[in-house]
């Protein structure tokens, strides 16, 4: 008999070549004739260009500046204000300008230009910035009312620093000029962002533009909007010298010039009663956009409906802004602004309960979201809704009270947080979207055909199972297309919690139409006596779900993943460091397609939340990352992470495939603050994130 | 230079001070080892030189003329480590995969959690938290041993 796919950790499709070294990432893929690109960048945060001169010979050199554009001189997106390379002015340090383009890599890196630019003042604090990329507003009853309830008002500030995503494998592409239009070969998450800028940018039709993703290592969302930059900037070379071209960033230009997560300045003001409850959350977030929208607009969204977290509280009004500053862009980052905001409303958590002299853990438990309560947007919770089962069962695991009396006194303190994290693009995003899956007969089996990036997370895999248990047929007879455009229809980008709820979804439909049209027969044997057959599904909005984007209220997402981490930090009293010593987190994800995958997904994004609270600290010096490099750019390495104890609770979502919900982002949300309530517990008041030895030093002063 | 690539005497024609890693991919077509930073941070261009592990991306090829050198390809395809990568989680992405896989191979046959944590310390990888990293090693520990096989470098 057919072993079912779903629940069972089968093997990765592509595990074989990413142990042997064949997977091929695209530094991987030999072109020939090929020129390699250089960009030559702003070294102001804010100016105008004055001269551009070139010390050396031009010849056998490729040249692109933004006269060489012939379509629109801009990297498409959501608002269209970002030139692919600046004209008249810059924004930001870093900012392209400029492409040179040779055969010879050391002919090319030693080629000089120098560009004057005449320098105005630039704005680096997010706080004293007049321009606002997009500001939202959130009200729930009536914040003046809710804040007459309360017996005690709590204030506080938190702030959140850039985080660099660090993704091992570097943004990179390679753009073939093919048939009067081009190709292009990248790491990248989204293949229709870039065949769209490119569009835009190069003035062709569709079908003279194919982007093809190669393996890729590692996104978690700096490589969303990112590559659609990098690969103009490959094409523009490639149509002007008719060569392939080939743009690969080295760690420190990736690390200078490309996105990062926004930072975050985030105030509440909290009406409580004595016995915990929460009547009024008044908050006000303000996200530092960088120099151009990127995607700001949606980070912030994101962030504002978190912003108030899994709680019940009949009095909400949240104001949010993104602004611009002259720093490079920051843009999407796994948990895409959620992180930030959970981050402050879970510290902030902490401090009411100190103030009301209460277990963190029983305030939660009093304000958590019930199913049948409505979030800050107004949307009811349903029956999946699992905060109460998250906390509790983290509670039990760590015996968290317990030990919070235990260490009391101790170098060492436990903290906790509780979060949730919206499944699928935010309110009517998903219907706009529109995204489309389809499955094809093959000679053996079927195969998959999706936009959708593996990037890591196991998108081919659970995708693929979804695919077999519906067709019941074995997972082995079930291929997934490479990502390209010319073969797979658009099901949106690899970002938002969206691959394995929204589009797996998509292809259970498929598998499901298809099971309907195959009868009785095999695909095998269907394929033999009708030949072939393809299923497309376009996205249909689960019934009930309404969003207004005018008032905010509504439906933010289809649905919830719940979550609760706890941890616990030992302080060094020399040397002020905080070191994670033990981690445990409560997932509820609907269902686990693939159990190892998921509690691959849980670590990782831990490992990376713990970095984000105690390591990674982006030095910014007049506008310019001054620690662009892997020696002073810390990320978790071995010995700073804590072994781990995940536990998957499984509450199925009716519309998800197989019941599942979105698990990619929501692990990122919790470490941050339950480090920060650890150090808390600890005696070390802080905050700030990340958290390094410096701050503890100042908080424990 | 000559090189012994995987038990394979090979001659390159490249600068003294040549990067090993850009000889091993360049030159000799082994992909398989990556560049994460090029400052000897990340260990995604760990080989085996003489069975110790080195970033490659900090050694000039004229030095490891005589040597023997195992990078990712050398393992074969069915090596423990490699199965166990595979079965328990250890590739995300896969690219740090093939460094840290070199870095395990260096471990001997029968480390402890205590030194697989030692030891995979100058190997980073963004997606796991390197938890699924414990277990694939570990695993292939006991298969090595079920199977009377030892993890060779």
């Amino acid at each position: 008999m057919r072993r079912r796919a779903v629940g069972r950790n089968v093997l990765r499709k592509e595990g074989h070549e990413k142990v042997t070294g064949l997977a091929r990432y695209i530094d991987d893929i030999r072109f020939d004739d090929v020129l390699y690109v250089r960009t030559i960048r702003s070294t102001v945060p804010a100016g105008t260009i004055a001269d551009i001169r070139y010390g050396f010979d031009r010849s056998g050199f490729t040249v692109v500046d933004h006269r060489d554009v012939p379509g629109r001189n801009i990297v498409a997106l959501i608002d269209d204000d970002q030139p692919s390379l600046a004209e008249t002015h810059v924004r930001h340090i870093a900012e392209p300008i400029l492409l040179i383009a040779h055969t010879d890599r050391a002919k090319l890196a030693t080629a000089e230009v120098t560009i004057t630019f005449n320098e105005t003042p630039p704005t680096l604090d997010p706080e004293r910035s007049d321009i606002s990329f997009k500001s939202i507003a959130i009200d729930k009853g009536q914040i003046d009312t809710g804040l007459a309830q309360a017996d005690l008002i709590v204030e506080g500030e938190y702030h959140a620093g850039h985080q660099e995503q660090l993704y091992i494998e570097p943004n990179g592409v390679v753009a073939i000029p093919e048939s009067g239009g081009v190709t292009l070969y990248g790491s990248l998450q989204c293949p229709y962002y870039v065949h769209r800028a490119l569009t835009v940018l190069l003035g062709l039709p569709a079908d003279k533009v194919r982007v093809v993703q190669t393996e890729t290592g590692g996104g978690f969302g700096g490589k969303e909007e990112y590559p659609s930059m990098i690969a103009g900037h490959a094409a523009l070379v490639a149509l002007k010298s008719g060569r392939p071209a080939k743009l690969i960033y080295d760690r420190v230009e990736d690390m200078l010039a490309t996105t990062k997560r926004h930072p975050a300045i985030v105030r509440h003001r909290t009406g409580v009663k004595k016995d915990g409850r929460l009547t009024a959350m008044d908050i006000d977030v303000v996200f530092d956009g960088g120099a151009y929208a990127t995607l700001s607009a949606v980070v912030l969204s994101r962030g504002m409906i978190h912003a108030s977290g899994p709680y019940r509280c009949d009095h909400v009004r949240a104001r949010g802004r993104a602004v611009m500053t002259n720093t490079p862009p920051n843009g999407a980052f796994r948990g895409f602004g959620a992180p930030q905001t959970q981050f402050a409303v879970e510290a902030h958590m902490d401090v009411i309960a100190k103030r009301l002299g209460m277990d963190p853990l029983r305030l939660r438990e009093r304000n958590a979201l019930r199913p049948g309560d409505t979030t800050a947007t107004g949307q009811n919770v349903g029956k999946d809704c699992s905060a109460l089962q998250v906390l509790r069962e983290a509670g039990r695991r760590t015996a968290f009270s317990k030990k919070r009396k235990t260490l009391k006194g101790s170098n060492r303190g436990i903290g906790l947080s509780l979060f949730f994290h919206g499944s699928g693009f935010t309110g009517g995003g998903e219907v706009k979207l529109a995204s489309k899956a389809s499955l094809a007969l093959t000679a053996r089996g079927v195969e998959i055909r999706v936009a959708s990036t593996e990037i890591g997370q196991g998108t081919r895999t659970m995708h693929a199972q979804i695919v077999a248990d519906t067709l019941g047929i074995p997972y082995e007879h079930v291929a997934v297309s490479v990502a390209d455009t010319a073969m797979v229809p658009d099901s949106g980008p690899t970002v938002a919690s969206r691959t394995c709820m929204i589009v797996g979804r998509l292809l259970q439909r498929c598998a499901e139409d298809m099971r309907a049209q195959l009868g009785r027969l095999s695909p095998a044997a269907y394929w033999k006596k009708h030949g072939e057959l393809i299923v497309t599904k376009q996205y249909e909005k689960p019934p009930g779900l309404e969003w207004s984007d005018e008032t905010y209220r509504g439906d933010a997402y289809g649905s919830y993943g719940w979550a609760c981490d706890v941890v616990e930090v030992e302080v060094d009293p020399v040397t002020y460091q905080a070191t994670p010593v033990a981690f445990t987190t409560v997932h509820e994800i609907g269902r686990a397609i693939h159990p190892l995958l998921a509690a691959g997904q849980i670590e990782g994004g831990s490992s990376q939340g713990l970095g984000y609270a105690l390591l990674e600290e982006v030095v910014m010096r007049g506008g310019k990352m001054a620690n662009a490099q892997l020696t002073n750019y810390i990320i978790p390495t071995t010995l700073d992470t804590p072994s781990m104890d995940i536990k998957i609770l499984e509450n199925p979502y009716k519309y998800g495939p197989f019941g599942a919900k979105g698990v990619g982002e929501m692990p990122i949300d919790g470490p941050a603050p339950a480090v920060v309530n650890a150090l808390r517990h600890a005696g070390v008041p802080v905050s700030e994130i990340p958290a390094t030895p410096e701050k503890i030093m100042k908080a424990m002063l | 230079v000559k090189l012994t690539v995987n038990r394979k005497t090979i001659s390159v024609k490249a600068h003294p001070l040549a990067r090993l890693l850009d000889v091993l991919r360049e030159d000799c077509g082994l992909t398989g080892t990556k560049e994460g930073c090029g400052e000897g941070e990340c260990g995604a261009c760990t080989v085996l030189v003489d069975g110790e592990p080195v970033n490659s991306c900090l050694v000039p090829v004229a030095q490891v003329r005589g040597t023997r050198i195992t990078t990712i390809e050398g393992l074969g395809g069915s090596h423990p480590l490699q199965r166990a990568f595979v079965e328990h989680g250890g590739a995300q992405c896969g690219i740090c995969t093939p460094g840290m896989i070199m870095a395990a191979a260096a471990l001997g046959p029968r480390p402890s959690l205590d030194e697989i944590r030692t030891g995979l310390a100058g190997n980073l990888c963004r997606c796991t938290g390197y938890a699924a990293i414990y277990r694939s090693v570990l695993a292939s520990r006991a298969r090595s041993n079920g199977k009377g096989q030892r993890a060779k470098a």
